[in-house]
């Protein structure tokens, strides 16, 4: 007979999943998880493929009907143009180094978002359909054939990867499954099938030259506001100038910073040293044509990324700068300094980058002629070129956080650490596994920052999350600072959720509040309109005093009445 | 020498006489152990010799998090904690749980396997009237437990979209505060652009 369980062994739910090869087990579309889908108005104004209304939760996704034709071709391709993708193709020994170091796995726990996995989706196909081994022996060989599930599959886990690399860096073979991840977007992208926040921005920055479609004069009627609250904050009001000919430099930042908080006060950080620079020489201009430093081309295709940078140079060119500074962000630096110059020539007008207030010829950036402002407000404080009142930011206990794209992506880890060791009197660095090169993602980079994903994003982002926990518990740090755009807003819901006493910021919001402007009026509250919790104490010191006084002079006058 | 005694004393006492908490009290590391091993068994196979090294909270923060609050939450609960002195331990579970890939029931079944794995661990002493009472009102306890995750978890939940309205609201936040001034791209091709820049100021 078989044997019975005692009653609380029968009363017991069994929850465990089932246990089966990650090949068998297909994905579940569940909220919260995936993207919406692109719109064919989008797909429209740039020529993507199979525009189409489509969503990733449809049982038909309405491919054309040889995509799996089209799909492999485009995977026969790649691997025939990219060397790095054929490598990263055949060597994985499947050592597992890589497996847990993915905020997404960390987070959720769902193996498929283990690094090495997520490229063995497109690995397995690559076996089943062009190795003989994979072919014949199918399964045995690692190998599977590309069917409809198959490439659902694929949809759903490469666009729940941020291309973040942190688990290259773990990799002995150096493989970069983020990599993996963008040719595999551009196949899904050859079908048609990408997602709604990319194609989106895509679309817009493309005709408006901007992610969110801003036109021109809004643009430019934003940063005018920037300015009047400035004033407000300082008793001066900047005048930044626009499109204009002859300039030296170019400013090119994401939009993010131009239209959402807190973003919006690291642009008004900009504005004032601009401000603050232009008695020491400097000759900067912003573009209301250039009016988007970020790049979602890059999430989409190599070729959307060459075409949606290509705004960059032509300002430049047309209004004959010299070089080009970068605002505060994190993809954009990725592009503009490992592709931009592959993408495009230089125009001959550009010029090696160097400081007009200091001199310092930065060669690193002699090819694309750009340098990120971080580099150059660092310079500026290393040669003693900013008046600075740390003071202004002590209600701020801070620590960084490195965005991938600086960090890992660039190597770029002194230079906002040095502008803010000169501009806070409280820093405290997270632990060292979870900063610099180990950085941990926001969870929501490489387009993946769109609200209906939220779920997923907080999974992945909880690694962050729990060191940024840590220094708040142990140095009451309460305010995060970030050099990256996309950072800035989804570091805000990311401690909103896990870490909620602590704010985000930029690096050159903090500048703009340290920094002491010739002719300023006494500095009662920080960029974002709040009073120094000292102005009150002060103030009421300040009446204490004239009461004293008056009741001084009182005592004095009864004195002299009374001889 | 009174604290040697007394501590004599207690040796002597046989585990009948133990209170119900201090019966709990020693057996703590085996009850939290088989309690997180319960709600590893949640995950895939693969995830779980991940999850079960919990050495690094920084490699692994869903271990250190549950483990922790789990911690937490049986401490309050044998010490007759209110339920304001076990939220802040259930929420963190409760936290990771809501935005992982389980449904609310899947995601909170766990508070429930205290119950066998403190059975299990009173076995020898369930004959005795005082601990059988006050495991029924531990189980009580545990019962109220599950309705208060529930609370936390729509919490979670609520917090989520309420997160997600933000995102959009603030995504062109400043701009909708000086004016309205965005361009859409029509949804049909011909459509008249949507642009509103009338009160440009
Ligand atoms: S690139 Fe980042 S998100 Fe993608 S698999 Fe690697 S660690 Fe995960
Ligand atoms: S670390 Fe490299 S070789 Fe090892 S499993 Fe990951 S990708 Fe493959």
């Amino acid at each position: 007979m078989a044997k019975v369980g005692s009653p609380e062994e029968l009363a017991r739910i069994d929850y465990s999943p089932p246990k089966k090869s990650w090949m068998d087990i297909p994905p579940e579309f569940r909220e919260g998880r995936w993207c919406y889908g692109s719109k064919a108005k989008d797909h429209a104004v740039v020529g993507l493929p199979n525009p189409r209304a489509w969503s990733p939760a449809d049982e038909d996704w309405k491919l054309p009907d040889n995509w799996k034709e089209i799909f492999l071709e485009g995977m026969r391709e790649r691997l025939h143009k990219y060397r790095s993708f054929q490598l990263f193709m055949d060597i994985c020994v499947r050592c597992g180094a890589c497996a847990d170091k993915c905020h997404f796995f960390i987070g959720s726990g769902d193996p498929k978002n283990m690094p090495v996995l997520r490229a063995e989706l497109l690995r397995s196909i690559y076996r089943g359909e062009f190795t003989t081994a994979g072919k014949i022996m199918g399964k045995l060989a690692g190998g599977r054939k590309l069917t409809y599930d198959v490439f659902k599959e694929l949809f759903y886990y490469f666009f729940q990867c941020t291309e973040c690399r942190r688990c290259s860096l773990f990799c002995p073979y150096g493989i970069d499954t983020a990599e993996v991840t963008m040719i595999g977007r551009e196949l899904l992208n050859l079908l048609g099938c990408n997602i709604d926040w990319i194609t989106g921005p895509v679309a817009n920055c493309y005709r408006t030259g901007n992610h969110l479609g801003i036109q021109p004069h809004a643009y430019h009627s934003m940063l005018e506001f920037f300015c009047e609250e400035i004033e407000e904050i300082t008793g001066i009001l900047p005048e930044p100038s626009f499109n204009r000919k002859g300039a030296e430099i170019l400013f090119i930042t994401p939009s993010g910073d131009v239209f959402a908080d807190p973003g919006t006060f690291t642009a008004m950080g900009y504005i004032m040293l601009f401000h603050y620079l232009e008695g020491l020489g400097l000759d900067l201009t912003w573009s209301t044509y250039a009016s988007e430093g970020g790049n979602f081309g890059f999430f989409t295709s190599h070729e959307m990324a060459k075409r949606l940078n290509a705004k960059m140079y032509a300002e430049a060119e047309r209004l004959g700068v010299k070089f080009i500074i970068g605002g505060e962000c994190g993809h954009m630096w990725r592009v503009c300094n490992q592709y931009m110059d592959t993408f495009w020539e230089p125009p001959k007008s550009l010029e090696t980058p160097v400081s007009p207030i200091t001199g310092t010829r930065f060669e690193h950036a002699k090819e694309h002629k750009m340098i990120h402002i971080c580099e150059f407000t660092a310079d500026l404080i290393k040669h003693g070129k900013l008046n600075l009142d740390p003071s202004r930011n002590d209600p701020y206990r801070v620590t960084f956080h490195d965005s991938c794209n600086t960090a890992r992506g660039m190597g770029f880890f002194e230079e906002p650490r040095y502008v803010l060791e000169n501009i806070v009197n409280h820093f405290h660095e997270m632990p060292e596994s979870t900063i610099r090169e180990q950085t941990f993602c926001c969870g929501s980079g490489s387009g993946l920052n769109t609200d209906e994903f939220m779920d997923m994003r907080m999974r992945g982002a909880l690694p962050r999350a729990n060191a940024v926990q840590y220094v708040h518990d142990r140095h009451d740090v309460n305010l995060l600072s970030c050099i990256c755009a996309i950072d800035r807003a989804t570091l805000t819901t990311l401690t909103e959720y896990w870490v909620p006493d602590v704010e985000v910021s930029g690096v050159h919001e903090l500048l703009g509040n340290a920094l002491i402007l010739e002719g300023e009026k006494k500095r009662t509250m920080n960029l974002r309109g709040e009073e120094f919790p000292w102005v009150e104490e002060e103030e009421e010191e300040e009446v204490e005093e004239a009461a004293e006084e008056v009741a001084d002079e009182e005592a004095a006058g009864k004195a002299e009445g009374e001889e | 020498m009174m604290t040697i005694v007394f501590q004599l004393a207690r040796a002597l006492v046989p585990d009948s006489f133990m209170s119900l908490e201090k019966i709990l009290q020693d057996k703590k590391p085996t009850i939290l152990q088989g309690w997180f091993e319960a709600i590893l068994e949640t995950y895939p196979t693969d995830t779980r010799r991940f999850l079960k090294n919990k050495k690094d909270r920084f490699k692994n923060p869903v271990a250190h998090e549950i483990s922790q609050g789990m911690e937490g939450i049986f401490d309050q609960v044998i010490s007759g904690g209110s339920p304001d002195e076990i939220s802040p331990f259930l929420e963190r579970v409760v936290k990771v749980r809501a935005v992982q890939d389980f449904t609310p029931s899947k995601a909170l079944a766990f508070i429930f396997e205290l119950k066998s794995l403190v059975r299990a661990a009173l076995a020898a002493n369930l004959k005795e009237p005082q601990i059988h009472e006050d495991l029924l009102s531990l189980e009580r306890k545990i019962d109220e437990l599950g309705l208060l995750s529930l609370d936390l978890y729509m919490k979670c939940r609520e917090k989520i979209y309420e997160l997600r309205v933000n995102e959009v609201k603030n995504r062109v936040g400043r701009l909708l505060e000086r004016a309205n001034m965005i361009c859409g791209i029509p949804e049909r091709e011909g459509d008249p652009e949507v642009c509103t820049t009338d009160n440009l100021t």
